[in-house]
């Protein structure tokens, strides 16, 4: 293993139980295991139409992937050019090793400009780091702008998918937080709101114009950054990305360090790939595209933090670094059974779904009982490789992470006796992992068996045991739950 | 050591195997659908406009002002931005018709602040380019479309779009623009699935997107 930095965990998923523990508990929530249920089979089905008009998608996920893995393997040299080309259009360059360094770097300018407000988009990169909590406590109130986080932020709540992080709320939920929330932070919820998501929707408009319009400094992510030109790309589907990047006087954009794209060109792949990997769409309502400052237009301060945290380490791991190439679709999450059932949270991270099961261990590494616990939270049913824009091999990589938890613990502690059966099981990964894709790809290979008596899922299949009905069969299940649909029978078979 | 000597240094210890150089991997490839010919491009653009609830129409030079008339008095526009290099034929008609047309210059004879855009109804624009397997239009905000707040704020946008400017897929549209401008490609009006993931129109930017195409 590598010495280089793991990313600290943050203060909110400290002392988290396994993924197992926490996976019993969403798993009696009857109300989320039906919302989750209904939108990932929402998003599922639109995903499968708007890939399946795409006759390069295969040699589109080669490119993307290759796009990637260019940028990745020379990033040193990517981002020394990125930072030229953004300093050279009138753009600052802030470098941060890990989350406290990239929070103080955005507090200060902040407080610089003497705003004791900021507003901001949806970002994971922030999320990762707490930077909202961060402000909050430097006296800063940052307000999220895109529904779902307004939702999720106005509920005291925390996302629980990348894409759609309240997707575990259903509209009535959503009225309710608002009616009672929006008038303690600003412009109150009209008083006949309904749960109709018309009237939701512009509740939030009038709630965030006022905001927008008012505000001095944003904060956003980035979907890409283009190494050659100095772009910054943010994708998104409700205008409040372009309302951030466009009104304030001062731009201060978070990206992670393997956001970065070598060219200008790489983007026609990427803007194919994404949208219809994550929203099913064939292409997002707003992409905004902004290198450094324009004169007389949009922000004429523009700051850029660079964010290291814990990226290194997994860059320095040969086979872990691929999960660097991750764009953040969220289409793993969406074909992913575990994660149907489970919902979100039990990845105790901002990366849930079986990206997250994957990229939070190599970040944090597998001291925490919740990190050792996410390489088993999976089927090894191998949807995910399928489905993931940039061919990021999910389950190998899963396998390879329950190898190394079961090496550190062996012998050492108590978990070892269990850990090492899993290692017997896990021992030969080729032989296992081709029974279990057999199982998505044609769902007969193993014809009766239950999906318990997969070896491996001790821990996994006893939580999900408490609100299943206990004869379900993997078939039964795929069927009542996926309709008639053969798993995983697309195009995208690579 | 500074933060980025630091992190540098971390990442090219990291990436100490790796044996090919920066651009060892060719050109980027350039993976993209074609139109069987320039009509079909066109009306594949007009389908998937039409798809996101954009209200879409085709019309001659000569028939931009009516059809721009038109979508306004649909939405029950009153004011109308108008961006410095607009063809002033486009807004004509409108401003006939009644509508009150205004430039980007506020009280104070600078550019309009965030809240005067905020009381306008609908801006009429031109576009840089647009794509048809998408139904998007892309505007990189030249003076006939005006600087980004200007196609944001109004709660109607209103698109005048050449036929030759469509071009089929998106690296097509790619390989035309000019990164060194602010770009912004536009699909449909704003929308959000976030409540229970039923598309709702219209959350921040112009709840009305009405594309007119010329030729
Ligand atoms: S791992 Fe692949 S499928 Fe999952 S979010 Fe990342 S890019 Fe999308």
């Amino acid at each position: 293993m590598t010495d280089l930095p793991v990313q600290d965990t943050s203060p909110t998923f400290l002392g988290m139980p396994s993924f197992q523990r926490s996976a019993k508990v969403a798993l009696a929530d009857t109300q989320q295991r039906r919302n989750l249920a209904h939108a990932t089979a929402t998003i599922r089905a639109k995903r499968a139409a708007a890939v399946g008009e795409v006759e390069g998608w295969e040699d589109l996920r080669l490119a993307g992937a290759a796009a990637k893995d260019e940028a990745l393997h020379h990033l040193p040299d990517y981002l020394e050019q990125l930072e030229a080309a953004l300093t050279a259009r009138g753009a600052t360059v802030h470098w941060a090793r890990d989350a406290a360094e990239a929070n103080r770097v955005v507090v200060d300018l902040a407080r610089a400009k003497g705003a004791d407000e900021v507003v901001k988009v949806k970002s994971m990169a922030t999320q990762e780091i707490e930077l909202n909590e961060t402000l909050e406590a430097a006296g800063i109130a940052a307000w999220e702008t895109d529904l779902a986080e307004l939702i999720v932020q106005l509920g005291e709540d925390r996302p629980s998918h990348i894409l759609v992080p309240a997707i575990h709320r259903n509209r009535a939920e959503i009225r309710e937080i608002f009616a009672r929330r929006m008038g303690t932070v600003g412009r109150a919820a009209p008083a006949d709101l309904t749960d109709e998501p018309e009237r939701l929707a512009e509740a939030a408009r009038l709630h965030l114009r006022e905001k927008f319009l008012r505000a001095r400094v944003a904060v956003t992510g980035a979907n890409f950054a283009v190494a050659d030109t100095g772009t910054l790309v943010v994708v998104e589907s409700e205008g409040n990305g372009r309302m951030c990047l466009t009104l304030p006087e001062t731009l201060i954009t978070v990206v992670g360090i393997e956001k970065v794209l070598p060219t200008f060109a790489d983007l026609a792949t990427m803007l194919q790939l994404l949208p219809r990997s994550s929203t099913g769409e064939r292409m997002n309502p707003y992409t905004s595209m902004w290198t450094g400052v324009t004169p007389g237009d949009g922000p004429q301060e523009v700051h850029v933090v660079l964010l290291d945290s814990g990226r290194s380490r997994v860059l320095a791991d040969e086979a872990g670094r691929e999960a660097l190439r991750c764009i953040r679709c969220s289409a793993c999450l969406n074909v992913c059974p575990v994660y149907e059932r489970t919902g979100g949270h039990a990845y105790g991270s901002v990366y849930p779904g079986p990206i997250g099961a994957v990229l939070n261990p190599l970040l944090r590494g597998t001291s925490s009982e919740v990190d050792r616990s996410l390489p088993y939270a999976s089927s090894l049913c191998g949807a995910c490789f399928e489905a993931c824009p940039v061919r990021i091999d999910i389950p190998s990589l899963l396998v390879r992470l329950r190898t190394q938890v079961v090496d550190e613990a062996s012998g050492r502690s108590a978990e070892a006796a269990s850990m090492k059966a899993a290692a017997w099981m896990f021992g030969d990964h080729r032989r296992l992992e081709a029974a279990q894709r057999a199982v998505t790809l044609g769902g007969r290979l193993l014809g009766g068996r239950t999906i318990r008596s997969l070896p491996g899922l001790g821990a996994w299949t006893q939580a999900r045991d408490v609100p299943s009905p206990p004869t379900e069969t993997f078939r039964q299940w795929w069927a009542r739950t996926h309709g008639d649909d053969a798993p995983h029978t697309s195009e995208e078979t690579p | 050591m500074s933060s980025r000597e630091e992190i540098l240094g971390r990442l090219r210890a990291a990436t100490g195997d790796v044996t090919s150089r920066p651009g060892d991997r060719g050109p980027v490839p350039v993976i993209a659908a074609t139109g069987e010919s320039a009509q079909a491009t066109l009306d594949l653009f007009v389908a998937t406009v039409a798809d996101y609830r954009a209200s879409v129409v085709r019309c001659t030079p000569e028939q931009v002002g009516a059809e721009v008339a038109a979508a306004l008095v649909r939405a029950r526009a009153h004011t109308v931005l108008v961006p410095p290099g607009l063809d002033t034929s486009w807004v004509a008609r409108a401003r006939d018709a009644g509508l009150r047309l205004r430039t980007d210059e506020g009280e104070d004879g600078g550019p309009l602040t965030a809240q005067e855009l905020d009381g306008i109804d609908a801006v009429v624009t031109a576009a840089r380019v647009a794509v048809a397997t998408t139904g998007t239009i892309v505007l990189d905000h030249a003076p006939d479309q005006g600087r980004r707040a200007l196609t944001l704020v109004p709660d109607q946008h209103v698109c005048v779009v050449r036929a030759d400017q469509v071009v089929h897929d998106v690296p097509d549209a790619v390989a035309l623009l000019d990164p060194a401008r602010p770009l912004t490609w536009v699909s449909g009006p704003s929308a959000t699935s976030d409540i229970e993931l039923d598309r709702v129109e219209g959350v921040h930017g112009p709840r009305t997107l009405d594309v007119i195409v010329v030729g």
